[in-house]
């Protein structure tokens, strides 16, 4: 399985906001970064980056103004109408008018689950971010975190290859944050998911990822690659040492990236 | 454990009148104890002043009046009744049918607008008579049409504005799966507009009254609400005319109420998410 197509492949990608107009803006400029299938890969830099904007290409949200996308062997647009990626937002974006299981079942309804096969799995799903018994509540009953794991639920529903995740966890408190982490390194490892992670936190990117991309603005490029090797991750790694060089490794990364 | 808290407090607050029911009054509702009491005030002041009748007949006349000409009325109550809600349940099919057009086709946007705004422009009221000379005096086409137009504005409006306030990251996740526009409007933009169209609908449900009555002074069935009102005033009969009066409120209350029941219904997680305190 050496050469198996790589889950995400970015090939010379630019984006430019509002070409030829006076707020014109390069967002993305020649943009190289191949993902192989299973690999946890952490988006990181200062804010106009361009972090979220390149997950959104991969989302074929948006097109790049250069280059190509692609997701699974196929083009992003494509790999967007198959459904081949889950999606989780700062937001939650749960649908109020939904019960918590029917929130997580809107992805499957909208490929045609059968009603049971839906029920099961949305338990399943919740039963897996440790909110079974949830299931019958409306979003407005959970606190943040919880509706975050929702979130994450529905994302995983379809048991998608890939997951993007445009910092998920930034609205949520220390305490319920690392949960929640584990609870994403949990599922990752179990299922063999691949993971494009966007977030503002050097310890969370290095916490989580097999990899970290650092990025720099005006316009975004990559201006780094920080390979992570950590053995075990739990509370422990947190605060051993390898834990604490590969933190400091990336944030002189990106110390570079705000002094340049 | 803590989530179980989290969630046994949003419950209990968003429990509806838990522990009300204090002193001398236990479940009886306040808007009828504040209902008894102006129509008490109501009565006793007629009865200590005694001015003349036509000024303003007592709740007792008024209510006597609605027993003896009970036949009538209920015959005219049923005319105006079909005028109002035929009018109103045309009404709102066709401005929420332009609202959807217009939230999901910009040509329908820029087409339609405009001219929805003109038509709001005209006293609407005021064509009855003209619309008479259209379908001929005595048919209720006309006035149905005045309550069809009185209705519409509000509701297309409050609908159009709802449909456009879908969260933009709901919208984004439904892209992420390959929804139609169709789906994204069925699943999010529809459900967002339901607030706003149940204040509509409920604003549509007492101009509906107003438009069909008012219209009836014009023309019509001469056995409707609007021309009895406008014949026992002018026989000074005041208690029937405010009877007829009665009867026409009683119509615009029910329909009211039933828009209220609508709402309830159909959005069932509104009051969680008013008394969840997240929003």
């Amino acid at each position: 399985m050496a050469d198996a197509s790589p889950a995400v492949a970015v090939s010379g990608v630019s984006k430019v906001f509002n070409p030829g107009r006076p707020n014109e803006v390069h967002a993305l400029d020649d943009i190289d970064l191949r993902i192989t299938p299973g690999e946890f890969v952490t988006l990181i830099g200062p804010s106009g980056c361009g972090k979220s904007t390149l997950l959104r290409l991969i989302a074929s949200l948006i097109p790049p103004s250069d280059g190509a996308v692609e997701v699974n062997g196929k083009s992003a647009e494509q790999a967007r109408l198959d459904q081949d990626y889950g999606m989780a937002f700062q937001k939650a974006g749960l649908f109020d008018w939904r019960t918590v299981a029917r929130n997580v079942e809107l992805p499957l309804e909208l490929m045609g689950w059968s009603k049971s096969k839906r029920r099961t799995r949305a338990a399943e799903m919740l039963d897996l971010v440790r909110l079974d018994g949830f299931g019958d509540h409306h979003p407005a009953e959970l606190s943040g975190g919880m509706q975050q794991r929702v979130a994450i639920a529905r994302a995983l529903s379809f048991e998608p290859s890939l997951l993007l995740m445009d910092e998920p966890f930034g609205a949520l408190d220390e305490m319920t944050r690392e949960h929640v982490q584990d609870e994403l390194l949990r599922i990752w490892a179990d299922r063999g998911t691949t993971v494009v992670f966007v977030t503002h936190s050097v310890p969370e990117a290095v916490y989580l990822s097999t990899r970290v991309v650092v990025m720099s603005p005006r316009p975004g490029r990559i201006s780094s690659v920080v390979d992570i090797e950590l053995d075990e991750r739990s509370a422990l790694v947190r605060d051993a040492p390898e834990f604490h060089e590969a933190v400091t490794e990336v944030r002189k990364a990106l110390r570079a990236v705000e002094g340049g | 454990m803590s989530e179980r808290a989290t969630v046994g407090a949003s419950d209990a607050s968003s429990a509806p009148g838990a522990g009300r029911g204090r002193g001398l009054l236990p479940r009886i509702p306040e808007p009828v104890v504040a209902g008894v009491v102006i129509l008490a005030v109501w009565e006793g002041l007629l009865a200590l002043v005694q001015p003349e009748g036509f000024v303003l007949p007592a709740p007792s006349s008024i209510v006597g009046a609605l027993f003896t000409n009970a036949g009538t009325i209920w015959t005219a109550t049923r005319i105006t009744g079909w005028v109002i809600v035929s009018g109103l349940v045309a009404g709102v099919i066709f401005a929420v049918c332009a609202a959807l057009l217009v939230s999901r086709f910009r040509l329908a946007r820029e087409a339609i607008t405009p001219v929805a705004v003109a038509v709001n422009a005209i006293p609407i009221i005021a064509l009855a008579p003209i619309f008479n000379n259209w379908f001929g005096l005595t048919s209720v086409r006309s006035n149905q049409l005045i309550v069809v137009l009185l209705v519409s504005f509000p509701v297309f409006i409050n609908t159009v504005k709802g449909l456009s306030l879908a969260d933009a990251a709901q919208i984004e996740l439904m892209e992420s799966y390959a929804a139609s526009k169709w789906r994204i409007t069925r699943e999010v933009r529809v459900p967002t507009a339901l607030p706003l169209f149940f204040t509509s609908l409920k604003l549509a449900s007492s101009l509906a009254v107003i438009g069909a009555i008012v219209a009836e002074y014009f023309g019509g069935r001469q056995d409707a609400l609007g021309p009895m009102i406008t014949q026992a005033a002018g026989l000074t009969r005041y208690d029937e005319a405010w009877a007829a009066v009665l009867a026409g409120t009683l119509v615009g209350a029910a329909l009211y109420a039933l828009a209220v029941l609508a709402e309830r219904r159909l959005m069932p997680w509104h009051a969680t998410v008013r008394s969840g305190g997240e929003s």
